[in-house]
């Protein structure tokens, strides 16, 4: 068989013109620098065409919907009219350039400015009540000691991660809904039933609570990672110099959970503007726009629903590059306090 | 045979002999208190019962017979004289046996289509150093700092026809780049020596990857596998857009109509109006449907999720 794993040296290896890795670089060489590039283009090309040819159909697919459609954001500047030309394409092109026309209604809108303060609003509020909870959660569970009770709470924990937005709404509707079992249970004890589902004025923090309970169970892997790798001799060190329990959770377990709370930090606020399409656009319509439009939403209604492509364009650009920006700066401020964030300087 | 066991035995006998007795602690950590262990017991408790109560009352619900649904006066906590009725009621032709077969089969070709997709991509990123290697990694990375965006998207499938089309199901987001990192970074982490050594003999790189690279990497593929499968078998949107007929929706957008709009699913409403079976055992036995393959499936690859979630991340 071909792949005998019988190791030659290296240095045969490369003489064959298999492409070194840039794990074993001979030493001096600098690691960066590619040490293929005395090479011939041709030739690189001849050793790596397989390789190109296998990365082909990911990049195509990626050129086609990530790509392409940035150039679809000209509709933004248009007046968009589906029925000029035969397909989407056709029409952008006859349809007439308005310049920043649709901007100008969009910043007019009353309700653009309400899908904004909800945005926010729900931002707020799953930074400050859904964040923390995977972080204790890793906390608890890493000091579960049994293993099987450990692995099976984890199980139970993650279950939710996998169910749709769909199923988590539906099963939420059934424990708080007006049918649901707890305002089943009161109705028959005489009292007054209740709908969580629909009431406007506590939709906020029931889209975070549906987030809890579907994806804090999730969060946990990340920080549980990062506690299997702190060092028991850290903790050992500590407990000999009279650190109780809680003095080693602050001074060795939290500073070991900081760059992954920092990174998480930097991921979140980047994704600010990002709240929950799917989940929020399965309740619009049972609480209705006024507390259930976010900008998300605002796009698909003015865009799928009511057809006026060019506004609802304008609007899902604005919301992309202020998205951009925040991701940017975001970095920004985490290499300023000194952590990694999404990509090196 | 009997050499091995001996081997083993001592070793298994001494640090967790019965599951329910804790592994010894370092001799400088202090015991914990009866009160901090029962508090963390009950939170962790009370957490996974959050999970499971509302499934519980689920699956019984969609059990129960009309007449314990009916004397419950809606769902069913406490288990009473089982029945099948509801899911036979489904599986028996109609729009829900419809949805589901559509479902599976969008799943199994969707994610076959996207696992193969990354995996080539992922193999074929993953020599530093190689023709265009930068580039095409560039192209890759930059989509997960910007998203082109609903309504041009929307435009763009309706141009190229695919509305009304399965295809529309599996194209537009058929890869994720975030998979492709991670199985990246997992095949760059395999040692060259054996890929080098391959490669003397004369396999050339496809027969790399198939015989020794995926070999290898068997955890992280299923996992990178069941994110996909999940993704596929959750998504409802994009059929909600590009699909008009409402013959060729997938399960989980007849579930918002069954569940959420309160309707009754062609082909079963006459065993409703009957009086056969509830139709709140129906559209609990649709959840039931719908959380079944994920909740089966998902354990057992729960081991190697750590590998799957931080490889990519980490080393991006």
């Amino acid at each position: 068989m071909s792949h005998s794993t019988v190791p030659r040296s290296r240095a045969e290896a490369q003489t064959t013109g298999a492409a070194p890795r840039a794990a074993g670089p001979p030493a001096g060489e600098r690691p960066g620098r590619k040490p293929s590039g005395r090479l011939g283009l041709r030739l690189r090309f001849r050793r790596d065409r397989t390789l190109i040819l296998m990365t082909l159909p990911a990049v195509v697919l990626v050129l086609v919907f990530n790509y392409v459609p940035i150039l679809g954001n000209a509709v933004a500047f248009q007046e968009y009219d589906p029925y000029v030309g035969d397909n989407g394409f056709a029409a952008m092109l006859r349809s007439p350039w308005v310049g920043l026309q649709q901007f100008e209604r969009i910043f007019a809108d009353p309700a653009f400015w309400d899908a904004v303060r909800n945005t926010l609003v729900l931002f707020g509020l799953q930074l400050v009540l859904f964040f923390p909870v995977p972080i204790v959660l890793a906390l608890l569970v890493n000091s579960v000691v049994r293993p099987r009770i450990r692995a099976v709470s984890q199980a139970i924990l993650y279950l939710p991660h996998f169910f749709s937005w769909v199923l988590v709404i539906t099963v939420f509707q059934q424990i708080f809904g007006g049918a649901g079992i707890i305002a089943q249970t009161l109705r028959r004890h005489g009292h007054e039933g209740f709908d969580l589902m629909t009431d406007p004025g506590i939709f906020k923090f029931l889209v975070t609570a549906e987030g809890v309970w579907k994806d804090a169970g999730w969060g946990v892997i990340v920080f549980l990672a990062a506690l299997a790798s702190v060092s028991p001799d850290l903790y050992e060190a500590a407990a000999m110099d009279g650190a109780g329990r809680w003095r080693r959770l602050w001074h060795v377990t939290l500073p070991a959970l900081r760059p992954v709370i920092a990174l998480l930090l930097v991921l979140r606020v980047g994704d600010a503007l990002t709240v929950g399409f799917e989940q929020i656009l399965l309740q619009r319509d049972a609480v209705g726009p006024g507390a259930a439009e976010v900008l998300d939403t605002y796009v698909w209604w003015n865009g799928v629903r009511n057809q006026d492509f060019s506004y609802a364009a304008a609007a899902g650009l604005i919301k992309g590059l202020v998205s951009v920006a925040l991701v940017l700066a975001a970095n920004k401020v985490a290499h300023l306090m000194g952590e990694q964030g999404v990509y090196k300087k | 045979m009997s050499a091995v066991v001996d081997r083993t035995a001592p070793e298994r006998a001494a640090p967790e002999a019965r599951w329910w007795q804790a592994p010894p602690r370092p001799v400088w950590e202090e015991k914990p208190g009866r009160v901090g262990v029962a508090g963390k017991g009950i939170v962790l408790a009370g957490a996974c019962l959050a999970v499971l109560f509302p499934l519980w009352i689920v699956v019984v619900t969609s059990l129960s017979t009309r007449h314990t649904i009916d004397e419950a006066g809606g769902l069913v906590v406490i288990p009473e004289d089982l029945t099948f009725i509801a899911y036979q009621e489904l599986l028996s032709g109609g729009q829900v046996t419809r949805a589901a077969i559509v479902s599976v089969c969008v799943t199994l070709a969707g994610t076959l289509f996207s696992t193969a997709v990354s995996v080539l991509a992922a193999y074929g990123l993953s020599r530093r150093g190689s023709l265009g290697h930068r580039w095409l990694l560039m192209t890759l990375l930059a989509t997960m700092f910007f998203g082109a965006g609903l309504i041009p998207t929307y435009l763009l499938v309706q141009s190229l026809g695919l509305t009304d089309t399965y295809l529309a199901l599996v194209l537009p987001s058929a890869v994720s780049v975030f998979n492709i990192l991670v199985l990246r970074a997992f095949f760059m982490g395999i040692s060259p020596e054996l890929v080098d050594s391959a490669r003397i003999d004369g396999a050339g790189d496809w027969r790399i990857l198939w015989q020794i690279v995926v070999p290898l990497s068997r955890a992280v593929i299923a996992v990178i596998t069941l994110f996909y499968a999940v993704g596929y078998w959750s998504a409802w949107f994009n059929a909600s857009i590009y699909l008009s007929d409402q013959d060729m929706m997938p399960l989980q957008n007849v579930m918002i109509q069954l569940v959420q709009k309160q309707e009754a699913p062609v082909g079963v409403s006459q065993a409703i109006k009957t009086g056969q079976v509830s139709g709140l055992a129906i559209q609990m036995a649709v959840m039931v449907m719908a959380l079944l393959p994920v909740a089966v499936i998902s354990p057992f690859v729960q081991k190697h999720f750590k590998k799957g979630m931080l490889t990519g991340a980490v080393k991006g």
